[in-house]
């Protein structure tokens, strides 16, 4: 099935929490609110004639200047063999997003690593702890207005250069 | 032994006999220590570390010494160099002590391993209950460095040697007895005398349950000695080293030169048991020449006994625990077991054994070494064909010329 | 990461969970991967991955350092297979910009990614016969690799972070006499596999270690996002250069091998090593194809130093030896990029492993690790 086939069938289930179609250079995308987004993949998931079984890739960027950051859900089918892109906004100031993790396992850690690196709770998500960086890390590291730490339990982070180091 | 020792005490009796017999044994246990099973132990890490390299198309040790035969000695410095280092958390003293326990574990195997006719410590009229009874204190000692070292890949790989080797023991005894049995002895020497110059004379190729013996006890020989692929006790890439996981320097080196000395251990064994031991024909009346010749026949069946063994390490992957214990208790022992029967009914039905017997035996494992050997050798051919140089910088320079 | 010891009862023995520390330290852990084990015994209950010790932050200098100075980072992204990352990399911005590559360069990339993907493979498979014990196979398979090392040497200069593609093509032609050199390595090598495959493969102990080990249908492997050689042994037919064709793939006549359980059940340890041995047979098919096919013509398109792709994003997925690489790469219209994620094979390999390890011995975890060819850089970027 095609883009306009798969937001089609969407429009019908879901009717305006469903974004227009979006056609991208790789693959067409559609914007889903946050509150339908499990609704909507387990739709997605199980609806025949779609059956996108397989989470191929969720990614996420910072959009500081429209004040939100934006959840990408790359979804892949291996029967039908044609795949769709959902996006997700959320506020900036607290991004909250339902877990899909419940629709497909592969989830679990896709989801957490977006928590880990752009601060996005997932909420209802069975183990939302930090997988990259260390537990106790501060901050979001890829936010655009992430500032690191001067120190890590006292080890210093600033990279001194020897082009820049001042002589004496 | 002894006897060489009655004649050098002459009419010396009481304490000084006894005394006089001490000195010698010791001399003479010193001498087989420190002049053959130590350096020998060294040497099969160089060997194997040859072999290994043949095998996997590498140089391997080549640097000190003539093709890097120093190499053991040089290892053996620095390892004696080296910090040792004991856990704070380490049950000290047992920690300390392990590796000595292995050590006598396995040097006490020499009293009764003989190299020749007269050349034995002692042949104990129990010597190969002996050998099998000393030889499990390893481990002890092997469960005592996994204990103490309070680590836990330790724990696991001194709790599977423990496991292993116990079980191990018993397919290993049960398989010893075709050999005894045919004897009537459990002297080493003894089994040996009973046995032929020629192959077909062995222990082995007795009847088809004798062959069955000498290849289970093979197999529960290198189970025992930690060799692959029964080498789970220090499993590698699972235990990191196992029980020696925590040890560095000397007492490392300790539990290591045991295992490799442990190798030859293992090759006299068999040799002894279903080799033929020492046996060679009576070709002239020198008792020098004769032991010679009898020290050379018995190194060479046992080192190529080990030279088997460094191949199969070389070849096969490692079986998992339960698969181990699997082989051993439902597959080793009954068979074992049967091989024991198998060689008693044989004595029974026929008292003066079968000659035809022994010969069809005999031609049957010629025949499949031979097979073995030809493949071997197409294998060998097939890749001396495939050229490695050619595409080396300088020679594909000619190559696209 | 806090874990408790947990006390119960079985038959009336009071038992203690005994918590191994397997890692970031192991002699088969691939690189610095740690999994806290939580066994009975020699029987794992749990194995948790916890990652992150070879996190570089490679996404967050790409925003920083440009779109054509990202390339030399995307080699270490996975070291062991570079030239993947590279093309990943290099067509994400192409398609972004919209840039044709030369078709001399498209050949390029696909036969060096192809002696890339061999050595990749052999790689993964030796380690996973030295994992299990068999230490000749790792060498065997390393000997080869270095001889692919040496070809790709002469291509790029480099011989584990390639830094060869560059967005629009390659940085370089393929030197004087290359195509018959890599034809001569390829009937050199065409035999070495299978001997290989018999030393290690087709052993007994080999395969009784592995088969019916860590079972993954293809339902759950699709669930869990496995790709690549993980997935085409759990029985999916799925190649990314087949079914969604980037490159010139299009154009090259290949086979994708799919596990069968021949040994045991399909999408056991062993079907996943073998779909690995029969990639390297696909491999060279293509490389064949490609060295006798290959055009003339420029190796790389015209793209201005100062690259600004337009603004937007892309999803880009390649097929790298360890499985479907998916990169999204999102452009603001600047010098730099706005956001790279790259979802890596290794990644959720790993996320499955623990599910997969309840109730396997610890030398199974090992086994697992291998056969899923878990490469640690790749895991944490």
């Amino acid at each position: 099935m095609d883009s306009t086939g798969i937001h089609a069938a969407l429009r019908g289930r879901f009717d305006t929490a469903v974004g227009e179609l979006a056609p991208g250079p790789f693959e067409a995308s559609i914007e889903v609110d946050a509150s339908v987004i499990e609704a909507v993949c387990t739709f997605l998931r199980d609806e025949e004639g779609l059956e996108f079984a397989n989470l191929s890739n969720l990614s996420g960027a910072d959009y500081p200047e429209l004040e939100r950051i934006q959840a990408v859900y790359s979804l892949f089918s291996y029967k039908q063999r044609h795949s769709i892109t959902l996006r997700v906004n959320a506020d900036r100031a607290a991004p909250v997003i339902p877990t899909v993790e419940a629709v497909w396992p592969a989830a679990n850690w896709l989801e957490r690593e977006i928590f880990d690196l752009l601060g996005v709770e997932f909420s209802g998500h069975c183990d939302l702890r930090r997988i990259l960086l260390p537990e106790d890390w501060v901050g979001y590291p890829l936010r655009k207005d992430y500032e690191e730490q001067p120190d890590y339990h006292g080890i210093s982070t600033v990279r001194e250069s020897l082009l820049t180091m001042k002589r004496d | 032994m002894q006897a060489f020792l009655d004649t050098l005490l002459g009419d010396a009796a009481g304490l000084e006999r006894q005394l006089g017999y001490l000195a010698g044994m010791v001399v003479f246990g010193a001498v087989v220590v420190f002049g053959f099973v130590l350096p020998f132990a060294g040497i099969v890490t160089w060997a194997e570390r040859r072999i290994w390299a043949r095998i996997q198309s590498r140089v391997g040790p080549n640097r000190v010494g003539p093709f890097g035969f120093l190499q053991w000695l040089a290892d053996g410095v620095k390892n004696i160099l080296k910090e040792d280092i004991i856990p704070t958390v380490a049950d000290r003293p047992l920690f300390r002590f392990a590796p000595y326990v292995v050590m006598v574990g396995f040097v006490g195997a020499f009293v009764c391993v003989p190299f020749s006719g007269d050349l034995i410590i002692a042949d104990l009229n129990i010597g190969i209950l002996y050998i099998t009874a000393v030889t499990s204190l390893v481990v002890v000692g092997i469960l005592m460095a996994g204990w103490s070292s309070n680590n836990r890949w330790s724990l696991l790989g001194g709790i599977r040697a423990a496991t292993q080797i116990i079980s191990y023991e018993i397919p290993a005894s049960l398989a010893i007895f075709p050999a005894v049995l045919l004897s009537g002895t459990l002297s080493m020497q003894g089994i040996i005398g009973e046995q032929g110059a020629a192959p077909w004379q062995w222990h082995m190729f007795h009847s088809p349950f004798t062959l069955l013996g000498f290849g289970l006890f093979f197999t529960a020989a290198l189970a025992e000695g930690n060799r692959t692929p029964f080498d789970l006790a220090e499993a590698e890439s699972e235990l990191v080293a196992g029980f020696a996981t925590e040890y560095s320097g000397m007492r490392s080196t300790l539990f290591f030169m045991a295992e490799w000395g442990n190798l030859y251990v293992i090759g006299a064994l068999v040799t002894t048991l279903y080799l033929g031991g020492w046996q060679v024909p009576q070709f002239t009346y020198n008792p020098v020449l004769m032991n010679l010749a009898q020290v050379g026949v018995f190194m060479g069946k046992s080192l190529a006994c080990v030279f088997f063994m460094i191949w199969l390490r070389a070849t096969l992957p490692r079986v998992r625990v339960d698969q181990l214990m699997a082989m051993c208790w439902k597959y080793m022992v009954p068979l074992a077991m049967l091989s024991v029967l198998g060689t008693a009914t044989m004595m029974v039905a026929l008292p003066n054994g079968s000659h035809t017997l022994r010969m069809a035996t005999f031609a049957v494992v010629v025949g499949v070494v031979i097979r073995f050997a030809f493949k071997v050798r197409f294998h060998l051919k097939r890749a001396r064909k495939l050229d490695y140089t050619s595409l080396s910088p300088g020679a594909s320079q000619g190559l696209s010329s | 990461m806090s874990v408790e010891l947990e006390v119960h009862d079985s038959q009336g023995l009071a038992t203690e969970e005994m918590t191994l520390n397997m890692g970031p330290q192991h002699p088969s852990t691939h690189g610095v991967l740690r999994f806290i084990v939580k066994a009975d015994g020699e029987v794992m209950r749990r194995a948790i991955p916890d990652i992150g010790y070879l996190h570089r932050s490679i996404e967050k200098i790409a925003e920083k350092v440009g779109w054509h100075g990202f390339m030399p980072y995307t080699d270490r992204v996975d070291y062991v297979a570079a030239m993947a990352c590279n093309q990943g990399w290099a067509m994400a911005a192409e398609r972004l910009a919209d840039i044709e590559v030369p078709r001399r360069g498209e050949y390029c990339r696909v036969i060096a990614a192809e002696l890339s993907r061999i050595c990749s493979h052999l790689l993964g498979v030796g380690a996973m016969g030295m994992d299990l014990g068999a230490i000749t196979p790792f060498t065997h398979a390393i000997r080869e690799r270095e001889m692919i090392m040496d070809l790709i040497e002469e291509l790029c200069g480099a011989r584990l972070t390639f830094n060869y593609m560059r967005i629009g093509g390659v940085a370089w032609d393929l030197p004087h006499g290359y195509v018959e050199k890599v034809s001569h390595y390829l009937d050199h090598f065409e035999p070495v596999i299978e001997e290989f495959n018999q030393l290690l493969g087709l052993n007994r102990i080999y395969v009784k270690r592995l088969a019916d080990v860590a079972t993954v249908d293809a339902d759950m492997a699709i669930a869990w996002g496995l790709v690549g050689p993980n997935l085409r042994g759990s029985g999916v037919d799925f190649d990314v250069r087949r079914d969604i064709p980037y490159s010139v793939y299009e154009d090259f006549d290949f086979d994708v091998p799919v596990g069968s359980g021949e040994m045991g059940t399909t999408g056991d340890c062993w079907d996943r090593y073998i779909v690995r041995i029969r990639e390297m047979d696909e491999s060279m098919r293509i490389l064949r194809q490609a060295l006798a096919g290959i055009p003339e013509g420029p190796v790389i398109a015209r793209v201005p130093r100062n690259f600004k792709p337009p603004v937007g994003d892309v999803h880009v997925k390649i097929e790298a030896p360890r499985g479907e690489q998916s990169w999204y790469v999102s452009s603001d219209g600047s010098e730099y990029p706005h956001r790279v994620h790259i979802r890596t094979g290794s990644f959720t390999a790993m996320g499955i492993i623990d599910r997969l390890s309840r109730g396997l011995m610890i030398a199974d975890l090992v086994a697992v690790i291998a056969s899923m060819d878990i490469v640690a850089p790749e895991v944490d970027r």
